[in-house]
């Protein structure tokens, strides 16, 4: 356990599990045909349904229940067959029905997994509890008005997946590592784009502490945490004033709070006291919801290849270390593009590549790989060229920023600028005289024994050659006349 | 007398031109504007240039042979079905003012069929009653009154009270009805028409204002049993916007009445027996099992133990799902407001001043049933006791096709009786109730009179889905009784 | 089970209706009556019974993945007590 805090009675760990409301990726809403398209004119996207009018009843989405499969067989989780909706019963304004369709008994997907890997190279399994489909809430606008909150309910019957992890998690850099992990699987498989800042992707963070070996003490709950960084501060400072309120003798209650980036602390949202009682119950409007085997067995079998997957065949395929390959399945985008330009030539130098120079030029371009100047097939086709000893290494270069900057085929670049390596020995062996006459001293000194000078004597015939001499060949040719 | 007739003559007579469209809409707002005050059976009479111009398109289609199956019958329609542009309130102070910019599905088939609207009846507030006592816009009056004691008003029943004094008196051929509980079948018992409540399923529930989502099905009250068939096959049909909607074919039920019942069994059951029940209602359950008997039925007696357990768990089921289904009546997006200077000020404000008290108090029971500590021993316990009473349905139905009880304990009772003790008036839906929780279809049919004059009626309740039994038993029913009585007061008295 | 006025109160506040002291003293017998009631259930021996739900006649049937509805926003304002320009609005809600 390498996080924990020194208090003065002693070291304390703490306990986090964390339940993400992930948006999942459809046309329509859960229960409504009304569009779920972000940023739209406000109120425009919502049905009668959406806005709870007298006798308007909810017809479920197909295509959310199977992003829920898709994404329960992603965890690796247990698919219930057979689920059901209950309504969550409570007032606010941001919830026309004064209730919430979700699903509290009978989940639709059960125990599943999320593998981590930590800065170290340590890898973690983090349990998951379950996953659950429920209705979005609309939007609350505060700052329109002096008295008046206002109500935007595009975003009210969208389709969540409540995402609930075990209390597995024992540091911040864990919560991240999880979270990023979890965006990465959803992303993958087109279930939820995973976007934070735009809250398509939120997380409740409980948090406790204890003493090593304790069992667990009253945890708090964090509402609402819109970004990874702030999932670990929060965690991080929550667990302190847990900590300190123990250690002062005192009681931590369980409550709900919130983290206020700005000022770096938590704070009570709502107590205990007045905690909500839910009233759940089946929602009579809908019947349970029993799935087909053979459905789940379809979806499956159309999964796409997932993060950990794929990474392994990229190191058996590929001949790449496990760390770049993980670096190279990050996003799906970088994955295919990697793939795109290794399959069929030099796994590790396709990686070298893609992982430098690429990245560098996107990185100074202000690109992103869906954006790249130099497309993966380009990139291929100028790795075909060094293979093909067209050109050499240290002239690739030039080609690829010339790519970059022109986007011009690497082809068209060589000939362009006359860039083609020299193989024509009758050219080398011109230049190595040249430079053997020229510095007469250094052949001297080297024949002395001064082994060392045979890289200058390389250099300066790489030079003679603007660089486009073939190096194996100038090894070769130099090696022969020096020793003869 | 066109404010006589059932659906079936009026369609015909309407299909041999004897008379129009037009000329049976007029009969019937005179006669609503003659009667209406007095008995209160419409919150909402449409326009007459509105009613004339739907009759005027129903004689087009007639002209036109294109008439649909209820084309140019002007009915009315329970104020909790949303009708667009036409103001519907379940009879609550919080819809006031509320006009629907839709129309509901069972609504929008009927004028698909060419139904001819008439207005909005009055119910119970939310369809919470049977008396319609607590209707925001007043109670309605029964039609019929006891022989010597003309000036005691009673009450029409409920909560589909307002349709079936409407069909009663004349102010309407027929009326949809809602029934949760019993809601349909008990006040056309007490007004002496036929009401029907379908399979669960049967009617979609979209644009219905609901109660009880589990329980709420929408039927027709007619003037008789093939009147009940022809409408419900108008009314009936899958509907993709309901969940909860059948996607059976609909058959031509108003085809099941009039055939043979002979060798089918009727099933008596025996707890249905219950000490106090009197002596007149009784007497009419005697009748008419004589009558089947002598039609050919094969009567026997089955038992449903659970059953006089079915009212306590209807009053723990219904309101917690009415407590749920009403908490969308918040003041932000339709109907009634009371500002308050915060988000829960309002809610609470609106709320009080929007729901009677009836309304309010289902509302709470319902709250505190579904409330943590108190969920396992009351609503999960009554879902488990529902099971229970479905089964004994179930297991009647493996000996006989129907099953037939009275409709209610007693004959219609005075405005103001049974006011204050709630559990006094739920005893009236305890016929009713166990058939709503099982989900079966059950009709009420009216046999005969009681000793002070006033209607008594029977229930046939049936298989799922096998209503075209309960019309054929109900209109054998029908035919030996031979209730052709009139209420006091109706359109064509003194006319 | 009987209802005290706390509990009353508790409700009425879950199911945000505003009520007086004197209307929540007159609740709390109305409601007691009908529990008192609705008591004679504890005799029903529920072993093993499921509970029911909905009249489970199907199962859930879904639609297909198309927007269908929605860009009614003029004929939903018309409804609301209050709106300013295309929100709904309430007092100030303060997290």
């Amino acid at each position: 356990m390498s996080y924990t805090i020194e208090g003065r009675t002693g070291t304390w760990e703490i306990v986090v599990g964390l339940e993400v409301h992930a948006q999942v990726i459809s046309h329509s809403k859960l229960f409504s045909g009304a569009s779920t398209t972000f940023g739209g004119d406000p109120n425009t996207q919502v049905s009668l349904v959406d806005a709870a009018f007298p006798g308007m009843l909810p017809v479920i989405n197909h295509e959310c229940v199977a992003q829920a499969i898709r994404t329960g067989l992603g965890l690796k989780a247990q698919i219930n067959l057979n689920s059901r909706f209950d309504r969550k019963n409570y007032f606010y304004a941001d919830l026309p029905q004064g209730y919430q369709i979700s699903q509290f008994e009978y989940p639709i997907v059960g125990k599943g997994t999320i593998s981590i890997e930590l800065q170290n190279g340590d890898v973690r399994e983090i349990g998951v509890t379950r996953l659950h489909l429920e209705q979005d809430a609309g939007k609350l606008l505060h700052d329109q008005d002096p008295t008046k909150s206002f109500v935007d309910l595009n975003r009210s019957g969208v389709a969540l997946m409540e995402i609930v992890s075990e209390p597995d998690i024992r540091e911040p850099e864990e919560a991240g590592a999880y979270l990023r992990k979890l965006r990465q699987i959803l992303r993958y498989l087109g279930t939820c784009d995973g976007n934070m800042e735009e809250g398509s992707m939120r997380a409740d963070v409980n948090v406790s502490v204890r003493k090593a070996g304790e069992p667990f003490r009253t945890r708090c709950e964090i509402k609402n945490v819109n970004s990874i960084r702030f999932v670990m501060q929060a965690i991080e400072v929550e667990a302190a004033r847990q900590v300190e309120i123990w250690e002062n003798g005192g009681e931590v209650d369980q409550e709900t709070r919130l983290f206020d980036p700005s000022r770096g602390e938590t704070r009570t949202m709502r107590s205990k006291e007045d905690a909500h009682d839910y009233r759940y119950f089946p929602d009579p409007d809908l019947l349970p919801l029993v799935l087909e085997q053979a459905w789940v067995d379809e979806l499956a079998a159309q999964l796409p290849e997932l993060p950990d997957a794929k990474r392994a065949r990229f190191q058996a395929e590929y001949g790449i270390a496990f760390y770049d390959a993980g670096v190279l399945v990050a996003e799906q985008a970088v994955a295919d593009y990697y793939e795109t330009v290794a399959r069929g030539r030099d796994g590790k130098l396709a990686a070298t590549w893609v992982m430098g120079d690429l990245f560098a030029a996107l990185n100074r371009t202000g690109n992103s790989i869906e954006t790249s100047p130099v497309s993966a097939e380009a990139l291929g086709k100028m790795l075909d060229l060094i293979a093909d000893k067209t050109i050499n290494g240290k002239i690739a270069k030039e080609v690829f920023e010339d790519m970059v900057e022109t986007g011009e085929s690497p082809d068209a670049i060589v000939e362009k600028k006359g860039l083609r390596q020299v193989t024509d020995t009758g050219v080398i062996d011109a230049a190595i005289s040249a430079i053997l006459d020229k510095h007469a001293d250094k052949l001297a000194e080297y024949r002395s024994g001064k082994d060392k000078l045979f890289g200058f004597f390389v250099g300066q015939v790489m030079k003679e050659t603007k660089g486009k001499a073939n190096p194996a060949l100038v090894n070769e040719a130099l090696k022969a006349r020096l020793d003869a | 007398m066109l404010t006589g007739l059932t659906l079936t003559q009026a369609r015909a007579g309407l299909a041999a031109r004897k008379f129009s469209a037009r000329e049976l809409a007029q009969a019937h707002l005179d006669a609503i504007g003659r009667l209406n005050t007095a008995l209160n059976a419409y919150i909402t009479v449409l326009p007459e240039q509105d009613v004339l111009a739907s009759a005027d398109a129903a004689d087009a289609r007639y002209a036109a042979g294109t008439a649909g199956l209820m084309d140019g019958l002007p009915i009315g329609v329970k104020d909790l079905f949303c009708t667009k542009g036409v103001r519907t309130t379940a009879a609550s102070k919080m819809l006031e003012n509320f006009v629907p910019p839709y129309e509901s599905t069972v609504t929008a088939n009927l004028l698909n069929a060419g139904a001819v609207f008439l207005g909005k009846t009055n119910l119970d507030e939310f369809a919470m009653g049977s008396a319609n006592m607590s209707s925001a816009f007043g109670p309605t009056t029964n039609p019929w009154t006891r022989k010597g004691d003309e000036s005691t008003a009673l009450v029409p029943g409920g909560s589909s009270g307002g349709s079936s004094a409407a069909v009663a008196a004349g102010l309407a051929l027929a009326a949809t009805g809602t029934d949760t509980g019993g809601s349909i079948r008990q006040p056309a018992a007490y007004c002496g028409i036929v009401g029907l409540k379908p399979t669960y399923g049967r009617c979609s529930r979209w644009g219905t204002i609901a109660f009880a989502s589990s329980l709420d099905q929408a039927g027709p009250m007619t003037r008789s049993v093939a009147d009940a068939g022809l409408m419900l096959e108008a009314m009936a049909g899958f509907d993709a916007k309901d969940s909860t909607s059948s996607n059976r074919p609909v058959p031509e039920f108003h085809k099941a009445v009039g055939k043979s019942v002979k060798g089918l069994r009727v099933g008596i059951p025996t707890e249905y027996r219950a000490p106090g029940l009197p002596a007149d209602v009784v007497a009419m359950w005697e009748q008419g099992i004589a009558w089947l008997k002598a039609a050919g039925c094969e009567v026997v007696d089955v038992s449903l133990p659970h059953t006089r357990h079915g009212l306590t768990t209807y009053y723990i089921i219904a309101p917690a799902e009415c407590s749920s289904n009403l908490a969308r009546y918040d003041g932000i997006r339709f109907g009634l407001r009371k500002d308050a200077p915060t988000l829960d000020g309002v809610y609470e404000a609106t709320r009080a001043a929007g729901f009677g008290q009836e309304v309010r108090n289902r509302i709470l029971m319902g709250t505190y049933v579904l409330s943590a500590g108190y969920y396992d021993a009351y609503y999960l316990k009554a879902q488990k006791v529902r099971t229970l009473i479905k089964r004994d349905f179930e297991q009647a139905f493996e000996n006989v096709d129907v099953l037939l009880t009275p409709t209610a304990p007693s004959a219609a009772f005075a405005q103001g009786e049974n006011m204050d003790d709630p559990v006094q008036m739920y005893l009236n839906d305890i016929f009713t109730v166990p058939a709503s929780m099982a989900g079966v279809p059950a009709l009420s049919v009216p046999v005969g009179l009681n000793g002070v004059g006033l209607p008594l009626g029977l229930q046939v309740i049936g298989k799922h889905f096998d209503e075209e039994t309960v019309l054929s038993i109900g209109g054998a029913l029908e035919a030996a009784a031979g209730f052709t009585h009139k209420p006091s007061v109706h359109a064509g008295a003194g006319a | 089970m009987s209802l005290d006025l706390a509990t009353t109160r508790r409700i009425a506040k879950l199911a945000r209706i505003g009520l007086e002291d004197n209307e929540l003293e007159a609740t709390r017998q109305k409601l007691n009556g009908i529990l008192g009631w609705i008591d004679q259930l504890a005799e029903v021996d529920v072993t093993g019974v499921p509970p029911m739900v909905g009249t489970e006649t199907e199962t859930l049937r879904q639609r297909e993945d198309k927007v269908t509805d929605g860009n009614c926003r003029d004929a939903l304002l018309a409804c609301a007590p209050e709106t300013s320009g295309p929100f709904y609005t309430v007092p100030k809600v303060v997290e």
